[in-house]
């Protein structure tokens, strides 16, 4: 199966309407995704075209065409149209506190933030709100999941690879998709980009559980970055409840001290965060870590076949 | 962004939080001046301090007292200009001095781990929090916030009473300790610190010194801080890459490293460095990402900044065209080389992803000299060490001298 997200799911666009949100929604119908609604209170009443055309393995049932998406004035209005139980947000980052608390409020089931630049106290105020009501949020400032071949929220290029038995968590999205890039001939349950801001509403140890709990998954790759506590954390999972094998990568050794390194999150504080420290707390609980993104492709190759008794899976 | 002592006491000051009064200087006639106001019968001692953003100040001889004009000026003579942990000292605080009978520990901070805030709260303040904490934890309170309720009244007294602090004083504290947290929401910080948050002899709780960060990610609703960035703009290809909106970090390397995403050019120059250990220890030179749907504008630009650099013996451009499409990543290429009229220096490029093939086509039937494409990540990082370090160090076809 794949983690968080189906082919079945029905998914609205808030911020469909303006470019970031129109240029992925058409990536997103053309991968298969059902995009069903758009949320644009000055709007509501109107549909958006898009040329369609089909991209990726996901896109069996997409026909080359123009797709009319209905936009509704309130992601209430969209959900009790629609039934769409997932949503995924373009909108500028003063507004995603109030997005992410409509969508709520609305009884979405998922709500994906792909806004980069978000204040870290309205991701905060909108992750505990959300978690308080039940409603799973994966970002902000991340690529959103993709569950290839079946549906894909956000901004991966879905036409990297196909479904398989590898799970992926990531902070990185340029990672993530490099990492499906390398492993593209074994292909993929779920990937999951996180984000790399400080606070983050799906952390790495939500993601490696649902994993250890998909049946199709059978080895998880687990990309972090300097910054935080996150991958320390979930070496503490990964000894206490994975089953599952885990291979890692660990970004930013040669940052310096006191620098954020592109994502907001990413940074050395005094001695703490650093990369060497993630993937030594990775390594004492028998994870290998990659020293590349190719070394750790590999890695995974060799547990995979592996699991497979040694025979030779790729044929 | 770190503020220092003189800005965050400026916020406080606005929030109700009680600071001493103080002004700061960047010259010692200035110091003097300050000085001959803030002197009085009620205030016979002054506090002049080094305004740098890292810890330790009193220990590196940048805190000193002065009862008179003449010792102000003195004092801001022997602090301005030290070096403190590689920060030279360019502003003096000149503040009142107080009668201090107890110095307690208070902060709220971001707790990332748990997505929540934590309130931090001792009775024994002014000594180094992390040595605190390390050797004697039982005496440092940690209370966790919920983002939704705040602190409260109610969260302020149970802040108190966790860190040991018995009433009437904890009363007082705990009115400081919500106007802190007003202040930590209303300037979207994610630290404030008081260290020590002093109690005078009758009773006054005051914040003696203060650390705040603010949220980068929140300056759009905000009035900018004065001289916020005065320490930024030093090393001039940085000032460069900030004027021109890049994402760029200088290091101390020799090859030059642009691409698009933060992890991937983080984990880029882990590769490079890597593969620098087969190539004279050559290393990184720098961090530039040029983010996701990057243009051909950009990538030029960068590319030029880059390039620019005189530490720079070679360049790598490592690009996974995820949203970004290789064909425009190619055509910046092009563009750079072509406005700079050829480049000096070899540039490397590794492109995957969307449109990959189009723009190796590109750069192939363009045959700039000097630019070689190479297939993967590792490959590529491997062959601009090479370079680098041939570029780095004359040939050494002949064996040298030990």
């Amino acid at each position: 199966m794949s983690i968080f997200l189906t082919e079945d799911d029905l998914v609205i666009v808030q911020g469909m309407t303006g470019s970031e949100g129109r240029r992925h929604t058409r990536r997103m119908l053309s991968a298969g995704t059902r995009v069903v609604a758009g949320v644009n209170p000055r709007k509501a009443g109107t549909t958006v075209a898009f040329d369609v055309e089909p991209l990726g393995p996901g896109a069996a049932d997409v026909t080359a065409g123009t797709v009319e998406v209905p936009v509704y004035g309130t992601v209430a209005e969209a959900r009790t149209a629609t039934g769409a139980e997932v949503s995924v947000i373009f909108v500028p980052p003063a507004h995603v506190r109030g997005a992410v608390t409509e969508a709520v409020d609305a009884g979405m089931r998922l709500v994906v933030v792909i806004t980069e630049g978000v204040p870290v106290a309205d991701a905060t105020w909108a992750i505990a709100y959300a978690a308080a009501h039940g409603t799973r949020v994966i970002g902000p400032n991340c690529p959103g999941i993709i569950s290839p071949g079946r549906s894909n929220v956000g901004i991966t290029p879905p036409d990297i690879t196909g479904p398989g038995p590898v799970g992926l968590v990531s902070k990185s999205g340029t990672l993530t998709y490099q990492l499906m890039h390398e492993l593209g001939d074994i292909g993929f349950t779920t990937c999951i980009g996180i984000g790399g801001d400080p606070v983050v509403g799906t952390t790495h140890i939500d993601a490696l559980a649902a994993f250890e709990a998909d049946e199709d998954t059978r080895l998880v790759v687990m990309i972090g970055e300097i910054g935080g506590d996150a991958e320390e954390r979930a070496a503490a999972y990964i000894a206490s409840s994975m089953t599952k094998p885990v291979v890692a990568y660990v970004a930013g050794f040669t940052a310096p001290e006191g620098r954020t390194m592109g994502h907001a999150g990413a940074i050395v504080s005094g001695s703490s965060g650093t990369a060497e420290a993630k993937k030594t707390a990775l390594e004492a609980v028998g994870v290998r870590v990659g020293r590349t993104p190719s070394a750790t492709a590999a890695i995974a190759r060799d547990l995979l076949r592996e699991l497979d008794g040694g025979s030779d899976v790729e044929e | 962004m770190d503020l220092h002592e003189y800005q965050a006491k400026g916020l406080l000051q606005r929030h109700g939080v009680p600071v001493l009064h103080g002004e700061v200087a960047s010259d010692p006639q200035t110091a003097e001046e300050i000085a001959q106001r803030l002197l009085t019968p009620q205030c016979p001692l002054l506090v002049v301090k080094a305004q740098v953003r890292t810890g330790g100040r009193g220990k590196a001889g940048g805190v000193r007292l002065a009862r008179t004009p003449a010792e102000a000026r003195e004092a801001a003579e022997a602090i301005l200009g030290l070096d403190i942990k590689g920060h030279i000292v360019r502003r003096v605080l000149v503040t009142e001095g107080a009668d201090i009978a107890q110095e307690l520990y208070a902060s709220f901070l971001l707790d990332r781990a748990e997505r929540r805030w934590l309130a931090l709260c001792s009775a024994e303040g002014g000594m180094d929090i992390e040595t605190l904490a390390k050797e004697r934890p039982e005496a440092l309170a940690r209370v966790g916030i919920d983002p939704i309720e705040g602190v409260t009244p109610e969260v302020a007294a149970r802040i108190t009473a966790a860190a040991g602090i018995a009433e009437p004083l904890a009363g007082s504290v705990a009115e400081v300790l919500l106007l802190l947290w007003q202040t930590l929401v209303a300037e979207d910080a994610t630290l404030v610190e008081i260290n020590p948050l002093a109690v005078t002899p009758d009773g006054t709780v005051l914040a003696l010194d203060a650390k705040i960060t603010l949220d980068d990610n929140s300056a759009f609703r905000h009035e900018p801080i004065p001289d916020a960035h005065e320490n930024e703009g030093t090393d001039p290809l940085e000032a460069r890459a900030h004027e021109l909106g890049l994402n760029y970090v200088r290091l101390e390397g020799e090859v030059g490293v642009l691409g698009n995403g933060a992890g991937l050019v983080m984990s880029t120059l882990d590769v490079v460095a890597g593969a620098g250990t087969r190539h004279g220890g050559v290393r990184p030179a720098n961090f530039l990402d040029l983010g996701g749907g990057s243009s051909t504008e950009a990538m030029a630009t960068g590319l030029e900044l880059v390039a620019s650099d005189p530490q720079v013996r070679a360049v790598l451009v490592n690009v996974f065209g995820g949203i970004t499409s290789c064909d425009t990543v190619a055509g910046g290429i092009i563009a750079a080389v072509e406005r700079l009229g050829g480049l000096d220096k070899p540039v490397v490029v590794r492109l995957d992803g969307n449109r990959a093939e189009d723009g190796r086509r590109m750069l192939a039937e363009a045959a700039l000299p000097g630019v070689n494409v190479v297939d993967t990540m590792d490959g590529a990082a491997d062959v601009v060490a090479r370079l680098a370090h041939e570029a780095t160090s004359p040939r050494t076809d002949t064996p040298q001298e030990a």
